[in-house]
């Protein structure tokens, strides 16, 4: 008979090399990350994604197993940020209404805005000697997730180190927000939503929410059409940007 | 639902088919919520079935960006070399888009009441 430790080690084996694996703990540390942002009375420095990641990352270098294989299971996951993407169009769509009303407004500040969000980001980076994947994949760290990862495969950046950078940019935005709000005196709940969503993309949206209804919309608004917006503007731009070739 | 889902990856599809026939810049994705949100326009309504799949994918949004999360750890030697100009790069431009965008849009909406409020236009 074998002993029990060797057949723990071959179970282990299967499982390290198995998708089953990846899958079963991206949503366990999921679940577990939204616990305990909860219980830490939902700051936005402890956002269920942040926590998912730190945990997923200690889990894969005690374990031993490498990124590749972890995606092989998590890619299932992954893969729903596509259709996720599309269904954006569904909120969008909600918010036709006040589009119109205020196109003008909307118009100027999401051109300006995701201009300044992406020129910025590029030229500090630059001027600190960042090198261009990192440079490329900081031009779209402001925009919701699935499409910044799908703006920095574009320009042939690092997709996943832009998805890290877009979330810390979410808790960035929101821990600073309401000190520029207050310095540039901007009191206006739908410019301060739309603010929140454009710079700071789900998680300004989140936290809109939290300062009333339309702020929240407006925010919704401005996630999604920064998204659109720096999609087209910045890969246009990009010949003009100072990244090294 | 699953018409709903097949809507949508229908109309990823056809993004990422401009995307490369097109040969533009844009990720199909983009491209597939832009025709989407042109359909719905054309329509004048969402779907029940299109609205149950987007909810219930767009309900779940955090969970879908953790895989691509973890890979940073494959870039920590990046993260450790271009720490100070990222870290710089973050907080710089998230500050400034804040400004600007919550700025001009408040200019913008309150123009025509500012030219009674002049002192409050917050430019």
């Amino acid at each position: 008979m074998r002993p029990v430790t060797e057949e723990l080690h071959d179970i282990w084996a299967f499982l390290a090399e198995s998708p089953l694996l990846g899958l079963t703990a991206t949503l366990a540390a999921f679940l577990l990350a939204q616990a305990i942002w909860r219980r830490l009375g939902r700051s936005p420095l402890a956002h269920p994604v942040l926590i998912a990641m730190a945990l997923l990352i200690a889990f894969l270098l005690i374990s031993g197993i490498d990124y590749d294989t972890y995606f092989e299971g998590a890619q299932f996951v992954h893969f729903l940020l596509g259709p996720a993407t599309v269904a954006l169009a569904v909120p969008l769509y909600d918010q036709l209404p006040r589009i119109r009303e205020l196109l003008l407004p909307v118009t100027v500040a999401v051109v300006l805005g995701s201009l300044a969000a992406a020129l910025s980001a590029v030229w500090v980076g630059a001027a600190l000697g960042a090198s261009r994947e990192t440079l490329l994949s900081l031009a779209p760290k402001s925009v919701t997730s699935p499409i910044a990862m799908g703006i920095t495969e574009r320009l042939g950046g690092l997709p996943s180190l832009t998805a890290g950078l877009v979330l810390i940019t979410g808790a960035l935005g929101c821990l600073m927000a309401p000190l520029v709000f207050r310095l540039l005196r901007i009191r206006d709940h739908a410019a301060q939503g739309f603010a929140l969503g454009l710079a700071a993309h789900g998680f300004g949206t989140a936290q809109a929410f939290g300062l009333s209804a339309a702020a929240g919309a407006f925010a919704g608004l401005g996630l999604g059409l920064a998204g659109l917006v720096t999609a087209v503007l910045v890969p246009l731009l990009l010949p003009w940007l100072p990244v090294p070739g | 639902m699953l018409h709903g889902l097949t809507l949508l990856l229908g109309f990823q599809l056809i993004g990422e088919v401009i995307a490369r026939l097109l040969d533009l810049p844009l990720p199909g994705p983009v491209i597939g919520l832009a025709l989407l949100f042109a359909g719905l326009i054309t329509l004048g309504r969402v779907p029940e079935g299109l609205r149950t799949a987007s909810e219930g994918l767009l309900r779940y949004l955090a969970l879908l960006f953790v895989p691509a999360g973890v890979g940073i750890m494959v870039h920590y030697q990046r993260l450790g070399s271009d720490a100070l100009a990222i870290a710089a790069a973050l907080v710089a431009s998230t500050a400034i888009a804040l400004a600007v965008t919550g700025a001009v849009f408040q200019w913008r909406r309150l123009q025509p009441r500012a030219r009674r409020e002049r002192d409050e236009t917050g430019d």
